[in-house]
């Protein structure tokens, strides 16, 4: 008897997975696979199917210098916006959690660039940036007398930019994240260790920070992803320019399989980004703490 | 002493919160401005400025935004129903069954936190071509329905739910289809409702993606939309772009405003894990 639930039990769960599992086969983890195939092949072109080529597409990656810089780039990317915004969210959090005057106010103001879309966000940065007219030269002008200056024609300052205006649509979504954690922190920690005589600064490291852990965890996570996925704004604000100045991987990625129509390369690339990716995250799972996890 | 001490700290913080705040607010503030005022005011801060709905106007002539917004509508639509539905079958099979390979399945189904559909683009896309699907709006909202962050999720929830009630009900005599309906469907609303706002909000500003599978306005979601209308930059003013990024921004921006609790809620409830 009891056997025979357990048998059914297991047809139930199967039979409850299959529509979801087949979209996820579909969509993630057979084109995964593909991926890795076909990058050991040529791009098919006309007539002309692709062929096994060994690993002539890696050897291809590995010398040439824009696959290099878009790397260099997005490690720049992920350096440049990561620390800022967690950063930036936790102070957030901390005086959104806070009775401010006017809390609603502010919490909405860091909140809402979250509801933006990125290219709408990129539309109305580029309006800042642009040269000379655009209000950062206005304000540089007016309050140091800087000259115009074109940021994302510029190859020095282009990615800068764009960090800028990651940082910008970022640090209140993950804000969220550091509010709802700071609310399940027990008021009488704080009670206790502010009778015991120690301030606010104190408070804060010896406490509430390493109570946040867990979120600040989960946070880096999701900025790593995001710092790899995250490049709808570079459409619309340098197209990856100057001379890739500003491109990122993924950027790269649909360059050279859907302007350039290599495919077989563009696969070769997507390994890349997928290696990457995988390694960031087992690494981040050991540098932080390893009892964190998502069960 | 520390009385006085403690306001001086507390004045700060607050100065410092609203300073940010306001700089946070300034690019949207500033779209808006641009956005309600003739061109000619674009760099000219006036109290007075005449305000106009000219640059709504000539947006909307200049591009087909009705349709976009249809089709944005039609796709997190679709994604939205297609979420549930899968999403929750499978929520429900990790968290109340036991069965061979579960922990394995779930595994593959966590791994999609990581390796996203847009990062996969490349295949994805032969996928369609395949299917003959490229340029439709089912195409661009396949990839995204067996959501994994939508069945850990509910997963999560679901597991919250005490077999108590799971086993009255079918005492009473309803089949485990009719426990997932009329007990932990019901019960799991808010996490629904949260899912919900995260997935619309994300799907309405997605843009890479549908800017590789469509190419035609019977298919555009409103940021691709936007991103070839801004791409035209002879002679588009920018008060004209700024309205027409404001319009397509719109709908969540003010759905936003009006139940931002809910909204704030709703990330937060998502986070939580």
């Amino acid at each position: 008897m009891r056997d025979f639930t357990f048998k059914r039990d297991w047809i139930y769960g199967w039979l409850l997975l299959l529509p979801a599992l087949v979209f996820l086969f579909a969509f993630t983890h057979i084109p995964a696979v593909t991926t890795f195939l076909n990058s050991f092949f040529s791009t098919p072109r006309g007539r002309r199917p692709a062929k096994f080529i060994g690993v002539d597409n890696y050897e291809r990656m590995l010398g040439d210098p824009v696959f290099w810089k878009v790397l260099w780039n997005n490690l720049w990317y992920a350096l440049g916006t990561i620390p800022v915004s967690v950063g930036l969210a936790i102070v957030m959090a901390l005086w959104v959690n806070e009775k401010l005057t006017g809390r609603s106010f502010v919490r909405m103001a860091y909140f809402t660039p979250t509801v933006l879309p990125l290219i709408a966000v990129a539309n109305i940065w580029m309006f800042f940036y642009t040269p000379g007219f655009g209000l950062v030269d206005q304000i540089t002008g007016a309050l140091f007398g800087w000259p115009a200056s074109n940021y994302l024609g510029n190859p020095d300052t282009a990615l800068n930019a764009i960090i800028v205006v990651t940082i910008w649509k970022e640090a209140g979504f993950f804000m969220i994240f550091y509010l709802a954690a700071l609310q399940a922190i027990p008021v009488t920690l704080k009670e206790a260790a502010q009778i015991e005589g120690a301030g606010r600064w104190t408070i804060f490291w010896r406490i509430t920070f390493p109570l946040l852990m867990p979120t600040t965890l989960f946070v880096c996570v999701n900025a790593v992803i995001n710092s790899f996925r995250l490049v709808d704004h570079i459409f619309i604000l340098t197209d990856g320019g100057p001379d890739n100045a500003s491109a990122l991987l993924l950027f790269y990625i649909y360059e050279v399989a859907f302007r350039f129509w290599e495919t077989a390369y563009g696969a070769t690339l997507t390994v890349a980004l997928l290696v990457l990716l995988s390694l960031l995250a087992i690494g981040q799972f050991f540098f932080f703490d390893r009892k964190v996890h998502y069960k | 002493m520390t009385g006085t001490g403690f306001d001086l700290d507390r004045l700060l913080n607050t100065l410092a919160a609203w300073a940010l705040a306001l700089l946070w607010v300034l690019p949207l503030a500033y779209a808006v401005w641009t956005a309600f005022h003739p061109a000619a005011f674009e760099a000219r801060f006036e109290l007075l400025a005449p305000l106009t709905l000219d640059n709504f106007e000539k947006a909307s002539n200049a591009a087909p935004f009705a349709r976009y917004f249809l089709n944005t509508f039609l796709l997190v639509s679709l994604i939205l129903a297609g979420q549930f539905f899968l999403c929750t079958l499978a929520a429900f099979a990790f968290a109340r069954f036991e069965f061979p390979g579960r922990t394995f399945l779930f595994t593959l189904v966590l791994l999609q936190l990581l390796v996203m559909p847009d990062i996969l683009m490349v295949e994805n896309y032969q996928t369609m071509r395949l299917l003959n699907l490229v340029d439709t709006i089912p195409a661009i909202a396949l990839p995204y329905i067996a959501s994994g962050f939508g069945i850990f999720l509910l997963r999560q929830t679901f597991m919250t739910i005490p077999r108590e009630l799971d086993e009255a009900a079918r005492v009473e005599g309803a089949s485990f289809l009719g426990v997932l309906w009329k007990v932990y469907i019901p019960l799991a609303k808010p996490t629904y409702l949260a899912y919900g706002l995260v997935s619309v909000s994300h799907h309405w500003n997605n843009f890479l993606w549908p800017l590789i599978v469509t190419n035609s306005v019977d298919t555009r979601p409103v940021t691709v939309g936007l991103s070839i209308f801004s791409a035209i930059d002879s002679g588009v003013e920018w008060s004209v772009i700024n309205a027409a990024t404001l319009m397509t921004s719109g709908p969540l921006l003010i759905a936003f405003l009006l139940f931002q609790r809910q909204f704030v809620q709703s990330f937060m409830r998502a986070g939580i894990k």
